[in-house]
């Protein structure tokens, strides 16, 4: 007889993992991010970051962008499943990798540091559009917008020169050039 | 100014609108409103069932069977989550079901009010979509719109919650149609191109070792899809295999049908299955417990799959052609091109899968589906072979339970028609087949409904027999009764060192006795000499039977593809565990 205790047939070879940007526009009516965020706990999907906002006043539609790890066959998956939702309107899904697409995280850092320690940070920001947000002697509130592992690192280089509090966005996407998702 | 109407009065404009005859539910509180309002609207008729659950299983089997969405209505709270299960199951057999239920007033939701509770998001993963209605005026489009997603596409359960203040709200009503304007899981008018039929008909030209895979997408799609399903496996003289959902949609008794596939599936379809070069899924979902172990599922095939969700497709395995549409509006194409080029195909093909059917032929002499006989103890292969033989020369409707009772019921209860055949696949909700009986007995008056079922699962909605004996629906249920849980023990037995933890019930109910305290009538019958007669006293009755069919404890249910296992390692029988000479074996 067969050693498996189950009812359940054993799992299959597990594909190589990709990670995805997805961006859902949806209808922006009460509860369709529960809808969103329970389609991808309740199949086991993956969420690594997710941003949204309403992008159109008058039609009321939001816009999702959801950074996501699968298998091929997972991403596929959440394509199909997201499409599914009466209150989405359209899926767009690429690699990470894409060279066409244009990713950006913000960040807020609040830092206990003196006038001379500050003027540090910000050379160290420099690359990553900094603006100062909120100034005192003790402290400084700076800004920052750059891509996910550039502010991972950022935020580990500023907790050594007094980062007390971080608050990041997550991810959003946009294609360059003049095209647009569809 | 178009006349203004209070909630609960648009709830029933709509329904009418819809052409609804029935509604299965139950009342309470949050819903008074609306059953006030009952009483002005003749033309549709309130089923009281004795549980919520009961209620949406009625409510499925009434779809089921007759091809309409079902109608449940349920009070906030309670209501609302004993309706979970039946809005599960509709879900995962894809019935279309439209609940209505009654919610606190607007200005007490979120206070953790008297029976409140967050009924959209409980039952948001279990529904296509879900509506809280806080504005009357919103309130007859989404009805409407409710009744759009549930028929649409891949059909499923959708969930309406209106708080009771809204269904005294006087607001404006009005008709909408065909509101979805984009595209629902692919339903959208999919225009099949020449070229994907012309794929379609090469595989099957190029094939010597075809095999149809069929599913309840077939029955979902209507009676013209069973129609064109038996034209197109004539056309092609291909073997054909059905799902456990799929049973009625081909002649359970054709020679080209080689019987349900599966756990549970007779050995010709599944080596079938296993050894094919081409594999036809039409409206089934590779569902694990058809593929077995993924990795070795069909090795050598080539697979096209048409389904109209398009998330079905590629879900669990890897096709060759995938084809996104409706199974009749592609099966019409597909057979219209196919006759263009292909007079006679049949016949002409006949050589070239000559051989695959001779090893059809082969795997058929197995006789997978034997059982040993016995004079002194009911089988229940056998009690439901009787059942078959003695009622199936009139239209008869099958439910069932979940367990062995069921997979018997599927093996040996053959199905001629589409929608005869309802049983509770992905979800396998125990207590499914007495409440959808009732169903089923609504949409078909006059025609005989069997319930086949387990003594456990039947205790489970036992109380809907409260429920056919207030509307006076004769249905039957016929208990094979072995005392045991029989699935769970057997798994125990097979897999678990014969523990029988828990699975034998040691206190049942005396069911002739309670099939009098319900008012209707018990039978039973303990050998099989007296089972033919006992059978037919059953079906000439004209009330609610309990037959208590008394059957071998031990029995177990086979064939059967341990888990894990491709599909060609099937243990046929007791004998592959203990040798039993071939006299012993009785065919029936």
């Amino acid at each position: 007889m067969a050693k498996s205790k189950s009812a359940y047939s054993v799992p299959g070879k597990i594909g190589k993992i990709e990670r995805h940007i997805i961006v859902v526009w949806v209808d922006n009516e009460a509860g369709v991010l529960a809808r969103i965020a329970g389609l991808f706990s309740g199949r086991g999907y993956n969420i690594e970051s997710l941003a949204v906002a309403e992008v159109d006043k008058k039609k009321h539609i939001s816009r999702i962008t959801i950074v996501t790890e699968g298998t091929p066959q997972v991403i596929e998956q959440i394509n199909l499943q997201l499409r599914k939702l009466v209150p989405v309107h359209k899926v767009a899904d690429f690699k990470r990798t894409d060279k066409d697409i244009l990713f950006r995280e913000l960040a807020l850092f609040k830092i206990l540091a003196n006038s001379k320690k500050q003027e540090k940070i910000k050379k160290i920001c420099k690359k990553f559009n900094p603006v100062v947000l909120d100034k005192s002697q003790k402290s400084f509130v700076i800004q920052v917008t750059a891509l996910r592992a550039e502010i991972d690192k950022l935020t580990l280089d500023l907790r050594r020169l007094g980062l007390i509090s971080t608050s990041r966005t997550g991810a959003v996407a946009m294609t360059k050039g003049a095209k647009i998702f569809n | 100014m178009p006349k203004l109407l209070s909630g609960a009065e648009i709830v029933f404009k709509a329904l009418e609108d819809q052409k609804v005859e029935y509604i299965f539910g139950y009342p309470g509180g949050a819903v008074l409103p609306i059953y006030d309002e009952l009483k002005n609207h003749k033309s549709i008729k309130h089923i009281l069932a004795r549980h919520e659950q009961g209620a949406g299983h009625s409510a499925e089997g009434y779809a089921r069977s007759s091809g309409k969405p079902g109608v449940l209505l349920v009070t906030s709270g309670p209501g609302a989550t004993n309706a979970v299960t039946a809005l599960t199951d509709a879900y995962m057999d894809s019935i279309p079901l439209v609940c209505i239920s009654g919610q606190v007033p607007t200005h007490l939701i979120g206070t953790d009010a008297f029976q409140e509770c967050d009924t959209t998001g409980i039952t948001r993963p279990c529904t296509k979509h879900n509506w809280l209605v806080k504005d009357v005026n919103d309130l007859s489009r989404i009805l409407h719109l409710a009744f759009e997603v549930a028929t649409t596409g891949r059909p499923g359960p959708v969930l309406v919650d209106i708080p009771k203040d809204i269904q005294f709200k006087k607001g404006k009503y009005k008709f909408f149609k065909n509101t979805l304007k984009k595209k629902l899981n692919g339903k959208a008018i999919h225009k099949i191109s020449n070229s994907e039929l012309d794929k379609f008909i090469n595989l099957i030209k190029k094939s010597s070792k075809p095999i149809f895979y069929t599913g309840g997408g077939v029955i979902n799609s209507g009676p013209e899809a069973s129609k064109y399903l038996r034209e197109l496996v004539s056309l092609t003289g291909f073997p054909i295999t059905s799902t456990l959902q799929g049973l009625g949609a081909y002649p359970g008794d054709d020679p080209q049908f080689l019987g349900m596939l599966g756990m549970h599936g007779t050995y010709e379809a599944n080596n079938a299955m296993h050894d094919c070069d081409l594999m036809i899924n039409i409206g089934a979902r590779f569902d694990d417990r058809i593929t077995g172990k993924v990795d070795e599922f069909s090795p050598g095939s080539k697979k096209i799959h048409v389904d109209i969700d398009p998330s079905s497709i590629g879900k669990n395995i890897k096709v060759d052609l995938a084809i996104v549409s409706d199974v009749t509006q592609l099966l019409r194409s597909l057979i219209k091109r196919f006759k263009e080029k292909n007079k006679n195909f049949a016949n002409s093909n006949k050589q070239k899968t000559s051989k695959w059917w001779e090893q059809i032929e082969k795997w058929r002499e197995k006789k997978s589906l034997n059982y040993n006989n016995s004079e002194k103890i009911i089988k229940p292969q056998y009690a439901v072979q009787r059942l078959y033989e003695l009622t199936k020369n009139q239209d008869t409707f099958i439910t069932t339970e979940v367990g062995q009772h069921q997979m018997w019921a599927a093996q040996h209860y053959k199905f001629n028609k589409p929608n005869r055949w309802m049983t509770s696949g992905g979800l396998g909700t125990m207590g499914y087949g007495l409440p959808a009986a009732i169903g089923v007995q609504i949409a078909n008056p006059g025609r005989l409904v069997v319930d086949i079922a387990g003594e456990a699962s039947v205790l489970m909605t036992m109380q809907e027999m409260s429920t056919a004996v207030q509307y006076r629906l004769p249905i039957k249920i016929f208990i094979l009764n072995n005392e045991y849980m029989g699935m769970v023990r057997q798994w125990q037995e097979l897999l678990h060192e014969k523990n029988y933890s828990e699975s034998y019930t040691a206190a049942l109910p005396d069911f002739v006795k309670l099939a009098e305290s319900y008012g209707c009538v018990g039978i039973r019958a303990k050998t099989p000499d007296e089972l033919d007669e006992k059978i037919k006293e059953m079906i000439s009755i004209d009330k609610p039977v309990i037959f208590d069919c008394v059957v071998d404890k031990a029995e177990n249910c086979f064939p059967m593809i341990p888990s894990g296992k491709p599909h060609n390692q099937m243990i046929l029988g007791p004998e592959e565990e203990e040798e039993i000479s071939d006299e012993g074996k009785v065919l029936v």
